[in-house]
């Protein structure tokens, strides 16, 4: 029994020490500099108590990049869900080649955020543009990355084109995990194929829903990667009477921030980021966990 | 009669298989964008950056113009990106496997059920709160121990073990949970010691999963961005492969032939170990969402 505790503590302690050291340590320095004037570079570091959250209801770049997070995070659920579950439904009908669909639509996801986003730069820029000038297409003409009322909704169809593929592996499981004979009992009973998905399918999914918005959610509230070199902020716009950057997602706002030595601001809003993802995972599961049919 | 009547039963089929024809073609134009105009010069892709190139054999100019690059060495960003990437894997399937089976084992236990629920708990955390002072308790922790960890493959696969343990664990700890005790229990009569009953009877039976832990880790570690910027620095002796084609970008700006060419030589390993692999990938990452 004593040679099973020596066990333990052995087979525990590189994962422990590590994640002490890796995750807690640093985690509580945040939370530590957030209340401090930290910049990052001296080595005096003053506490200052809630000053720099309080300063953050009046720092107009960061309500803007909150605001544009949102809006971006909703326009991704909506879209990341419409489309992978139109594409979970195609590779399980009866479609041929549909296990090469499934295995190419999943190809995206693979690709990370760094590279794709240059990629779609350059069908941005480039190649829709060069279309536009071709055929004399005038909306077309000028990028959409370049103007602030579109760039949001270029990173939200890049990022439904990386994630569906994933999504829709989920729902593809959700759906193979249900019974046959339930929708052929419906049909037989003269359900038609949009009455068997409103009246089975998506109740029956209710898991694999509440798994697909946790991950769009939280996926599009951390996005740094694809903003980084799809846009990098870009372009400028207005907003609360100072330029501040359009599509300056919240977590390049705060690198960003700390880029510009700005520390304890930065870990500031590092904080509200994590005090939002909290929120929502908590919302999320819940309120679904509510919705899901007994089985 | 007959004739109308069976194309009347198979037109929503044809309607399908036409738009999903259409539809993946949408999915694959990006990728069929990077390839032609990797294989154009610069002044092509000024010109019209839809057209088929004039000359494939551009494409090797191309690539060779970047092994030959002074600002960018693709061959050893790709190398260390294999070495962290492996290395972090191997470190955080052994460890978080062994942790996972301890806590399982005892999984009545208070001290089980905390240590469990701070792993899970710690998922929600995002990067951006712990990513500066990470870098700065790195260096106190290396200069402390005598032993570098800012720009070094030990560092970075030190962090990845911390941030990959605790979905690890959650996953091992979900499917250890549906292996039979009685396995273990006839083993220790059998006289087996404590370590070697996971060693040799548990460890095994964990391949399927392994596969999955693998892979969710593997698509992560391989295409992380911030974590080696920050730890091994944007222009280090140690760089991955992401860090390496933003470099070059950033040297390269708006020189899409070269970039481009950059971004198809990261993205060709992993479409060909996805060929091989297909089959697992999409299991784990199912797998890996579900769980």
């Amino acid at each position: 029994m004593k040679q099973r505790s020596v066990v333990n503590i052995l087979f525990l302690a590189p994962v422990v020490f590590t994640f002490i050291m890796i995750i807690i340590v640093p985690f509580s320095l945040g939370i530590y500099y957030s209340l401090t004037d930290w910049n990052g570079v001296s080595p005096n570091i003053h506490f200052v108590g809630f000053k720099n959250f309080s300063k953050l209801f009046n720092t107009p770049d960061f309500i803007h990049s909150f605001l544009i997070t949102v809006g971006y995070t909703i326009i991704n659920v909506i879209l990341v869900n419409i489309v992978s579950f139109t594409l979970s439904l195609i590779v399980t009908s009866k479609v041929k080649f549909r296990n090469f669909y499934r295995a190419g639509f999943f190809v995206p996801y693979l690709i990370g955020g760094i590279v794709l986003g240059y990629i779609w730069q350059f069908i941005m820029n480039n190649i829709l543009v060069s279309l536009g000038t071709t055929y004399g297409i005038e909306m077309l003409q000028s990028s959409f990355l370049s103007r602030p009322e579109t760039v949001i909704w270029v990173m939200s169809v890049v990022n439904t084109w990386q994630f569906s593929g994933y999504i829709m592996l989920i729902y593809v499981a959700a759906i193979q995990s249900i019974p046959k004979s339930l929708m052929e009992a419906a049909s037989v009973d003269g359900a038609g194929f949009v009455r068997n998905v409103f009246n089975i399918l998506i109740p029956m999914m209710a898991n694999a829903f509440t798994i697909s918005l946790f991950l769009t959610l939280t996926n599009s509230f951390k996005q740094f990667d694809m903003n980084l070199t799809l846009t990098n902020g870009g372009p400028a716009t207005r907003f609360m009477g100072v330029p501040v950057k359009a599509s300056q997602l919240l977590a390049m706002n705060i690198f960003d921030t700390a880029t510009a030595n700005k520390m304890a601001e930065a870990q500031a809003k590092a904080v509200v980021l994590f005090v939002v993802l909290v929120v929502v995972s908590l919302i999320q599961v819940s309120n679904n966990k509510k919705k899901e049919v007994e089985m | 009669m007959k004739n109308t009547m069976s194309f009347k039963r198979r037109a929503p089929m044809l309607i399908l298989e036409a738009f999903t024809i259409l539809l993946f073609i949408l999915f694959m134009i990006p990728f069929a964008m990077v390839v032609l105009n990797s294989a154009k010069t610069s002044r092509e892709i000024i010109i019209n950056a839809v057209a088929l190139p004039e000359n494939w054999g551009q494409l090797g100019n191309n690539i060779s113009r970047i092994f030959n690059n002074p600002t960018v060495d693709y061959l050893s960003a790709f190398g260390d990106s294999v070495i962290i990437t492996v290395l972090s894997l191997l470190v955080i399937i052994t460890f978080s496997s062994m942790a996972a089976w301890v806590l399982v084992r005892n999984e009545k236990k208070t001290w089980s059920i905390i240590i469990f629920m701070v792993f899970v708990a710690a998922m929600v955390i995002p990067f951006q709160v712990l990513m500066y002072p990470l870098v700065r308790w790195l260096r106190i922790l290396g200069n402390v121990l005598n032993l570098r960890l800012l720009g070094t493959v030990r560092g970075i696969v030190f962090a990845y073990l911390g941030f990959g343990s605790s979905l690890s664990i959650f996953v091992f700890h979900g499917f250890i949970k549906n292996i039979p005790y009685e396995l273990e229990e006839a083993a220790t009569i059998d006289g087996c010691s404590y370590p070697r009953i996971f060693f040799e009877i548990v460890f095994p039976l964990l391949k399927p999963i392994i596969v999955t832990v693998m892979i969710l880790n593997g698509i992560w570690i391989w295409n992380d961005y911030l974590l080696p910027y920050l730890v091994l620095g944007s222009n280090g002796a140690v760089q991955t492969l992401p860090v390496a084609v933003t470099a070059f970008a950033g040297a390269y700006l708006k020189q899409w032939d070269l970039i481009l060419t950059s971004t198809l030589l990261a993205i060709v390993p992993i479409i060909i170990l996805y060929l091989f692999a297909q089959r697992y990938i999409i299991k784990g990452m199912v797998e890996g969402a579900i769980k």
